[in-house]
């Protein structure tokens, strides 16, 4: 990349400066405002859930207003209830993106990949921007690019665990193979974490239970927004190769101070 | 009665702009729909519901 190159995250042609998309999930309304601007995040994420009338907040009114909302599908357990609950989310009037998220058990919260393909191959041609959550397996990530995906988001350990990059190897394996952004989704837990899934070539994290969970939410969304910005300049560097074993001195080996 | 939300509601009669008012939900924050389809804003005055109807409304909350 050229020192002046705008580098940016493109996601069904919208382009992003901010590599880091914030769940607003489990943490008060309040919060929201001071979370999306310490981590500088320009993609929201939401749930759509039936509306109840003894609650009068909307939400909408704490998110910053040249945000980003990326709807998810949480509740699916198959394509089907996926793309109801996404047409919804585009009919509730914030744009296109949809981020599907189809599960079918609510002990692991695993994504069904199979059921997550045909949700995309369905949204992609209603001209929905599909950003889909799965289990990092390539050959089901390349069907979610075929099927029109704008990314994949794959899963670093299960969901609110904040357990880390549990599934390395296999996100590794997406980054080198696939055409498209690899959003790592899920289980990121510390900013280390992210800054090594940046450093392996991830395009964006998103997380939400590493920030609801920490003692102080903003100072948190903050320590994030730096460490995917440092993982992300790591990567354009190109890391240091390593060893495969003994030494290599840094210091020059001539004129030493000896005979 | 009309199946709102997964509960049987006495909204018959009722354009979905007047239930939406009576029960009480901001209409600029919910996304309806009616009988298994959605239902564009448009088409909250001139749909009046009846019995047997069915009804979903969401709306965006804090979510991964």
């Amino acid at each position: 990349m050229e020192k002046n190159e705008e580098d940016c995250l493109v996601l069904g042609g919208h382009k992003f400066h901010s590599r880091f998309i914030l769940g607003s999930g489990k943490y008060s309304l309040k919060l929201i405002e001071a979370a999306v601007q310490d981590a500088g995040a320009e993609i929201v994420t939401l749930a759509v859930r039936r509306a109840n009338t003894k609650e009068h907040e909307n939400i909408l009114d704490y998110i910053p207003k040249q945000v980003t909302l990326l709807p998810n599908t949480s509740g699916a357990r198959n394509a089907e209830e996926a793309v109801r609950i996404a047409r919804l989310a585009r009919e509730l009037g914030c744009g296109d993106f949809i981020k599907i998220e189809i599960m079918r058990d609510s002990k692991y919260l695993l994504p069904d990949n199979q059921e997550t393909i045909r949700a995309t191959d369905i949204l992609a041609r209603e001209g929905f921007v599909v950003l889909p959550y799965m289990y990092p397996d390539l050959n089901a990530a390349r069907d979610l690019v075929s099927a029109g995906a704008a990314a994949v988001m794959p899963l670093a350990s299960p969901i609110g665990s904040n357990k880390g990059l549990a599934t390395k190897e296999f996100i590794q394996i997406l980054i080198d193979e696939i055409d498209r952004p690899v959003i790592v989704d899920a289980g990121i837990g510390s900013p280390s974490q992210a800054c090594e899934a940046m450093e392996m070539g991830a395009a964006a994290i998103m997380a939400n239970t590493a920030l609801a969970t920490a003692g102080n939410l903003p100072l948190m969304a903050a320590a994030f927004r730096e460490a995917i910005s440092a993982g992300r300049k790591a990567y354009l560097a190109g890391l240091g190769r390593v060893l495969s074993r003994g030494a290599a001195a840094s210091d020059p080996l001539t004129g030493f101070l000896r005979d | 009665m009309v199946k709102v939300n997964g509960e049987d509601r006495a909204a018959a009669g009722f354009s979905v702009t007047g239930w939406l008012q009576e029960a009480g939900y901001q209409p600029a924050a919910v996304a309806v729909e009616y009988n298994g389809s959605i239902l564009g804003r448009t088409a909250y005055d001139s749909t009046i519901l009846k019995d047997d109807d069915v009804l979903e409304i969401v709306c965006f909350m804090g979510g991964g």
